[in-house]
């Protein structure tokens, strides 16, 4: 063994040349709360009110960060911790809108919710003996109206919006005149704005049908129109996505093209193609408009989507408030409830979509 | 069950462009016989017409004859379905099922075609085909578990359990090798010595090692430069490649002083 010079043991930090200036670590939280308080203390001079005293907190947190990370650390930092904070808030505002609305309906529906109001068929009822309206809160028509139009349209736009996409990846050929000519109608008709798509229905029942052809058949083809071009476009991203090399190994296994597409293709696409589907149903369930003019709104109960006007839950949210019975509060109540419900059938798809993405994604892939 | 492959001064085209030029090449049944040469020279894509599999590419297609057994591939009426059924291949990046477990990876060939087979069946197939891949052992627990989720070398070993399947009569390879390490290119390299009894193979290496240990003939590919078609410089048994080559090029690029 050789004698080893003791080492000289250095006091203190280690001088390392890679190190620069650093904020404390919670700096940002800290910097935050301080702006807070300043901009809380500021506008108690001038008059308090809480959206103000965010935006200010914001600002002046943004502008004591710069400025104390770059006199702390180096530029390329003081820029980083900026433009995160500028993110950050961003997505803060973006957030704003979203949770006051969910917080607006859920606070004032809730109370309108009830099991009689999803069981009843709701409406106001006139005594002709005793000269008394009596109204029953409820929205069992609205209920059945909307998951019979939406669900007839899904019915008509998801073998038309898949078999669409099916042609437009696996059989149109990039250059060639009809799939760019589908391509371009399906930007086209994305573009459509849902009133268009109620007239139509509307009209095109007119015709076929004569007057007043309200019905909840038609609301679906206005909605159809609508959902179309989005499962179209979602089914065709979730079907490029398939890797090219699937199909060259199932076609060099000698199978045909069809069996690739509906064996190979769908099921490595399935989970995405049903998160898209489900999302353009969210989309169009919320249509009021287009089913306004196409299926009218009643107070009755009506399964029927071939025969008469059809309730459904937006109408039922607008009615409410455009055209109150008699009982004005009343009115309004159920349409928040109406649109609660919405809101719940929304999620209820969202999640829905979430498991079945769950179920059916490809295991194992790394 | 293996066949002769006779081509006829074959072009392939991508769209207007002229891939390969001229190759006439005889393949022997029972033979392993190797592709070699610098990279862009036509190699994938003449393979890939040995079983029409370059129609995949939109623009792609052949002149000249391509005649396995006496039947002409690119023959009026000719069903690229049925060709592939005979002419399997391995691509270069394993491409299991995603959706499928290893079992059904390995009958997919026979699954897809809507063949019905008992589960006694299937299971013998599953064996023979893994036990034939060199797989068996280390799957033999996990059959239905996910087939991606066995490591590179293993997925290829069940592309080509897959592959083998379907039984065809003729198997290539396009660098089946190139992703995986030296034990698991040993496995497949074995492999495809023990195939040999059966089928007959054609591979695309870069590896010239490799394809003095398999092959029984060499076909050196090349090309006069960018733009320009790849073309069949020599072909030859191995021996003789790797040995004498008649072809300066050749020389040049098995020994490694290539450009
Ligand atoms: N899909 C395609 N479309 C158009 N040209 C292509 C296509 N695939 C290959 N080519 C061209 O054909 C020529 C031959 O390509 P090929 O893939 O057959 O080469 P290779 O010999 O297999 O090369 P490597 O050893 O790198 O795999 C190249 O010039 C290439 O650019
Ligand atoms: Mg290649």
């Amino acid at each position: 063994m050789t004698a080893l010079s003791p080492r000289t043991v250095e006091k203190g930090p280690v001088p390392n040349s890679l190190t620069t200036g650093q904020l404390p670590r919670f700096a940002e939280l800290y910097i935050f709360g301080a702006s807070a308080v300043v901009s809380g203390v500021l506008l108690m001079l001038i008059g308090f009110d809480v959206i103000g005293w965010l935006v200010l907190s914001a600002v002046v947190y943004l502008v004591l960060l710069g400025i104390l990370s770059s006199l702390v650390e180096n530029r390329r930092k003081a820029v980083d911790r900026l433009v995160r904070g500028l993110v950050t808030v961003a997505f803060l505002l973006a957030i704003i809108p979203l949770v006051s609305t969910l917080f607006t309906v859920v606070s004032k529906g809730i109370g309108a919710l009830s099991f009689q109001f999803i069981t009843q068929t709701g409406g106001s009822a006139f005594n002709p003996d005793t000269l008394e309206v009596t109204n029953t809160p409820g929205a069992l028509q609205a209920i059945v109206g909307t998951l019979i139009i939406t669900g007839i349209a899904t019915l008509i736009s998801v073998p038309i919006g898949l078999f669409t996409s099916i042609y437009l990846v696996e059989y149109g050929r990039p250059g060639q005149w009809l799939s760019r000519t589908v391509t371009f109608l399906v930007d086209v008709m994305t573009g459509i704005p849902s009133i268009v798509a109620g007239l139509f229905a509307f009209s095109l029942f007119t015709i076929i049908l004569g007057p007043k052809a309200f019905s909840g058949f038609s609301a679906s083809v206005a909605l159809s129109v609508l959902m179309i071009p989005t499962v179209v476009r979602a089914c065709e991203e979730m079907l490029r996505l398939v890797p090219h090399d699937l199909r060259e190994a199932s076609y060099a296994l000698g199978v045909s093209k069809f069996a690739t597409i509906v064996r190979i293709v769908l099921p490595t696409a399935i989970a995405g193609i049903v998160t898209g589907i489900m999302l353009a149903i969210a989309r169009v369930i919320g249509e009021t408009a287009p089913i306004f003019m196409a299926a009218s709104f009643t107070d009755n109960f009506n399964s029927n989507p071939f025969e008469g006007p059809m309730q459904t839950l937006p109408v039922m949210a607008y009615t409410g408030f455009a055209f109150p019975g008699t009982d004005i509060t009343a009115s309004n109540n159920s349409a928040w409830g109406a649109a609660l419900l919405l809101v719940i059938l929304v999620v209820i798809l969202n999640l829905i979509a979430r498991v079945i993405a769950k179920v059916f994604a490809p295991k194992g892939s790394r | 069950m293996s066949k002769r492959i006779e081509v006829k001064d074959l072009n392939v085209y991508y769209s207007d462009f002229l891939a390969v030029e001229g190759v006439s090449i005889t393949i022997e049944p029972r033979t392993v016989t190797a592709f070699i040469g610098p990279s862009g020279c036509g190699k994938s894509t003449f393979l890939r017409t040995l079983n029409r599999m370059h129609e995949v590419i939109p623009g792609a297609h052949v002149k000249g004859e391509v005649i396995i057994d006496g039947n002409d591939l690119y023959a009026p009426g000719v069903d690229p379905v049925m060709v592939r059924r005979q002419v399997g291949m391995v691509f270069q990046r394993a491409n299991p099922f995603p959706t499928m477990s290893i079992r059904d990876n390995v009958l997919a060939g026979l699954k897809l075609n809507n063949k019905r087979i008992s589960k006694s069946e299937g299971d013998d197939m599953v064996e023979k085909g893994l036990r034939g891949a060199n797989l068996w052992n280390e799957v033999k627990d996990r059959l239905n578990l996910p087939g991606g989720g066995l490591s590179g070398g293993q997925q290829q070993r069940l592309c080509i359990a897959r592959a083998i399947t379907v039984s065809p009569d003729v198997l290539l390879m396009d660098e089946p090798c190139s992703a995986l390490d030296p034990i698991s290119t040993l496995a497949i390299e074995d492999l495809i010595k023990e195939l040999k009894e059966e089928y007959t193979i054609v591979i695309v290496t870069h590896n010239m090692q490799q394809a003095s240990r398999v092959s029984d003939r060499t076909a050196f590919f090349n090309i006069a430069g960018t733009g320009k078609p790849g073309k069949l410089i020599e072909y030859d048994d191995t021996t003789t490649i790797f040995s004498n080559p008649t072809v300066k090029d050749t020389e040049d690029y098995v020994s490694g002083r290539f450009g």
